[in-house]
């Protein structure tokens, strides 16, 4: 039963793919300039080489059959502007990055998203709420391009306790600054879901039922309440965990971390038609798929979904 | 202390539970007393929102805190104040001295927990049963309540199972652990009318196996007709009236007492004919008038009614009713019943059924302990 779900939902998620990339195609095409071209005006033959060697002198259905061949090999072929990479180098090389800064900072929001968030949902209108509330409203609304810089400045230029940028491995001290930066949001997020779901399903007649067998509250929040509470944040963990690994231009870029939304940000300044469409597939083949994850995850978690 | 325990299993002692809500302070349940004996069905009758609900979880203190309360008051259960017991004793009656079924079975059960376990959590916590003890426990109970292929089905999760079958669910939950006391709030309202005839049938099966004292509570007087020894009619927080059932059947002592028994559904009710309604709506319990409660909706209601909060009467021994008129409105009841013939009061279309004699009070065995 459950297989059959996700053959179908692979089923349609395959065409998905395949029309985001046809779209971020389009959309290269359609934008002026192209990566050659410099503030100096080509000679008119040496512009005919270039581009009878990338193949743009095809009909444009020859080109996009091409790409789109190469997609289905998932074999994205070379960058234009790091020219002896392959665009799958590339992504190989960059993607440990961004899935570590990613991961770190998702399991960071977690834990202190959904403990802060049961606990002010336990407690409502304490000041425990109230304080971890008016936070999580400050995490929500403070971009990460403002946070990333203050912390920086706090933590390394003023007190020299963290180093401020650079990749350098993982573990590393270089990590806390970019992972806090990049958690701060989501774990503001997942407090917030926490907090209204645990709300919900500590009002609902199954707690009360729990409560009235003599459970401690403990066993009631453990054992009856945080399975629907949390209901609400494994569906965000999805398409949060998939964007969360595959890069974030702005953090990668304020920490100068070598990782795919970095890379993201040059394959477009250089228009590296390759490089994008090879990152663009990446990511939207990561989203379905986590969310395919997040639902054959609800399908184990709640016994009510059927297929 | 100790002194409260005369032959009662529970005494409720001018209990008082509001709720602060943004409309001001609700006083859901305001000054209600009575004693339930070992062994004996309480039934407590009123329309939605009279308290029966607050009243029955202030006695175990679930009442959500906040915005609820308990303002005041006593429940002696075996003549110890429950409401001044560290919780971590009142945990201790929970579920296993005292267990509650509720009305709606469809959202009672955890959806996300199967069946068994949500049985076996229960005696593991209070009877210190292994795993495969609970887990045989949790069969044998299901049998008792009368799961067809209990143990083939006691793994399944709630939504695998129909409304009546999650009630029963539900009472053996509540029974698991034999408690004293059954509090059964509208155990079958969620329920449609076949059904409900069987969950009553079993709870009153049960009750005489077990010997377990019930409460049970309901908006419809023709569901405690049978089931009940005494009845108490709430309405906006306070006890209207409190009488043995034969009696409130035969002779009601109170105006509301009376609208409910006349609009309770006929078995014989003619098609077509309109059911009898009280007029008007209950009390907002945030603001009430200074007078009796019930006037604007009383057919006997006169000026004194809308001026003074009326007074408890006793009408006879065990009969007590909150009216200005109550020995009026008794008379009034009586002299209808003997002008049909003793069997019916006026309105009433439900009688109490035959094997109530058996429980009449004054030949009750076990009020020989009483008012010692
Ligand atoms: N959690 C709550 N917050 C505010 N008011 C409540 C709450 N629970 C019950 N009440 C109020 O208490 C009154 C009695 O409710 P209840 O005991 O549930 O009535 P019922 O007789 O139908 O069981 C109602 O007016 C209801 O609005
Ligand atoms: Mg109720």
């Amino acid at each position: 039963m459950k297989f059959r779900f996700i053959v179908r939902r692979l089923i349609v998620t395959v065409p998905m793919v395949l029309i985001v990339i046809t779209l971020t195609w389009g959309l290269i095409r359609l934008a002026p300039g192209n990566f050659y071209s410099t503030e100096k005006k080509l000679p008119p033959a040496i512009e005919k080489n270039i581009r009878a060697k990338y193949g743009l002198d095809k009909p444009w259905y020859v080109q996009y059959g091409r790409m789109m061949w190469n997609i289905v090999r998932l074999d994205f072929g070379n960058s234009l502007k790091y020219e002896n990479e392959t665009v799958n180098d590339i992504l190989w090389r960059t993607l440990p990055v961004s899935a570590t800064i990613g991961l770190l900072a998702y399991l960071l929001a977690l834990v202190v998203g959904v403990l802060t968030g049961t606990l002010a949902a336990l407690k409502p209108n304490s000041k425990l709420d109230y304080v971890s509330m008016a936070l999580a409203m400050l995490g929500i609304s403070l971009p990460n391009f403002v946070l990333g810089p203050i912390l920086v400045l706090v933590f390394s230029l003023s007190l020299y306790w963290l180093p401020p940028a650079r990749w350098n491995g993982f573990p590393s001290w270089n990590l806390v600054l970019p992972v806090l930066t990049l958690s701060a949001i989501y774990m503001a997020y997942i407090a917030r879901l926490t907090r209204a779901g645990m709300l919900e399903v500590l009002r609902s007649d199954y707690i009360r039922t729990a409560r009235a067998k003599g459970l401690s509250e403990r066993q009631v929040v453990v054992r009856h309440a945080l399975r629907g509470g949390l209901l609400p944040v494994v569906s965000f963990t999805g398409p949060a965990l998939a964007i969360l690994i595959s890069g974030t231009v702005v953090v990668e870029r304020i920490f100068a971390m070598p990782g795919l939304g970095n890379y993201f940000i040059n394959a477009n300044l250089n228009r590296d038609e390759p490089l994008i469409i090879g990152i663009v597939a990446f990511v939207s083949i990561a989203v379905l798929v986590f969310n395919l994850l997040v639902d054959i995850a609800y399908a184990f978690i709640d016994p009510r979904i059927r297929y | 202390m100790m002194s409260g325990d005369n032959g009662n299993l529970l005494s409720v002692r001018d209990l008082r539970t509001y709720f602060e809500t943004e409309d001001g302070t609700v006083k859901a349940v305001d000054g209600i007393s009575f004693d339930l004996k070992r062994g004996e069905t309480l039934g407590i009758v009123g329309e939605s929102g009279s308290g029966k609900s607050v009243t029955n979880l202030s006695v175990i203190r679930l009442i959500p805190s906040p915005p609820g309360r308990i303002v005041s008051g006593e429940v002696l259960f075996h003549g110890q104040d429950i409401l001044s017991l560290p919780a971590e004793e009142v945990r201790r009656i929970r579920g296993k001295r005292i267990s509650m079924i509720f009305q709606d079975p469809m959202t009672s059960l955890n959806p996300f927990m199967r069946i068994s376990r949500q049985l076996m959590e229960i005696t593991q916590l209070h009877l210190g049963h292994t795993r495969e003890q609970a887990y045989e426990h949790a069969v044998r109970m299901l049998e008792t309540v009368g799961i067809p292929e209990a143990r083939a089905r006691v793994d399944s999760y709630p939504h695998e199972f129909s409304g009546g079958m999650r009630q029963r669910v539900m009472i053996a939950m509540a029974l698991s652990c034999e408690p004293e006391l059954l509090i059964a709030d509208e155990p079958t309202t969620a329920l449609d009318v076949t059904i409900q005839a069987q969950i009553l049938e079993l709870i009153r099966k049960l009750k005489e196996e077990t010997g377990t004292s019930v409460i049970l509570i309901t908006h419809d007087l023709g569901v405690v007709a049978g089931m009940t020894d005494d009845i108490i009619v709430m309405y906006a927080g306070k006890i209207f009236e409190q009488a043995p059932t034969r009696e409130l059947f035969a002779a009601p002592g109170n105006p509301y007492t009376k609208a409910l028994l006349k609009s309770v559904p006929d078995p014989v009710h003619e098609e077509g004919t309109d059911l009898y309604q009280i007029p008007g709506l209950p009390p907002d319990v945030a603001h009430l008038p200074p007078g009796c409660p019930f006037a604007p909706r009383c057919y006997h209601a006169e000026e004194v009614c809308r001026r003074e909060f009326p007074p408890f009467v006793q009408l006879n021994a065990e009969h007590f009713s909150l009216c200005h008129f109550a020995g009026e409105v008794y008379a009034e009841s009586r002299a209808e019943r003997d002008a049909r013939g003793g069997a019916t009061p006026s309105g009433a279309n439900v009688e109490p059924s035959e094997n109530l004699g058996a429980v009449d009070p004054s030949e009750n065995p076990t009020q020989g302990g009483a008012g010692r």
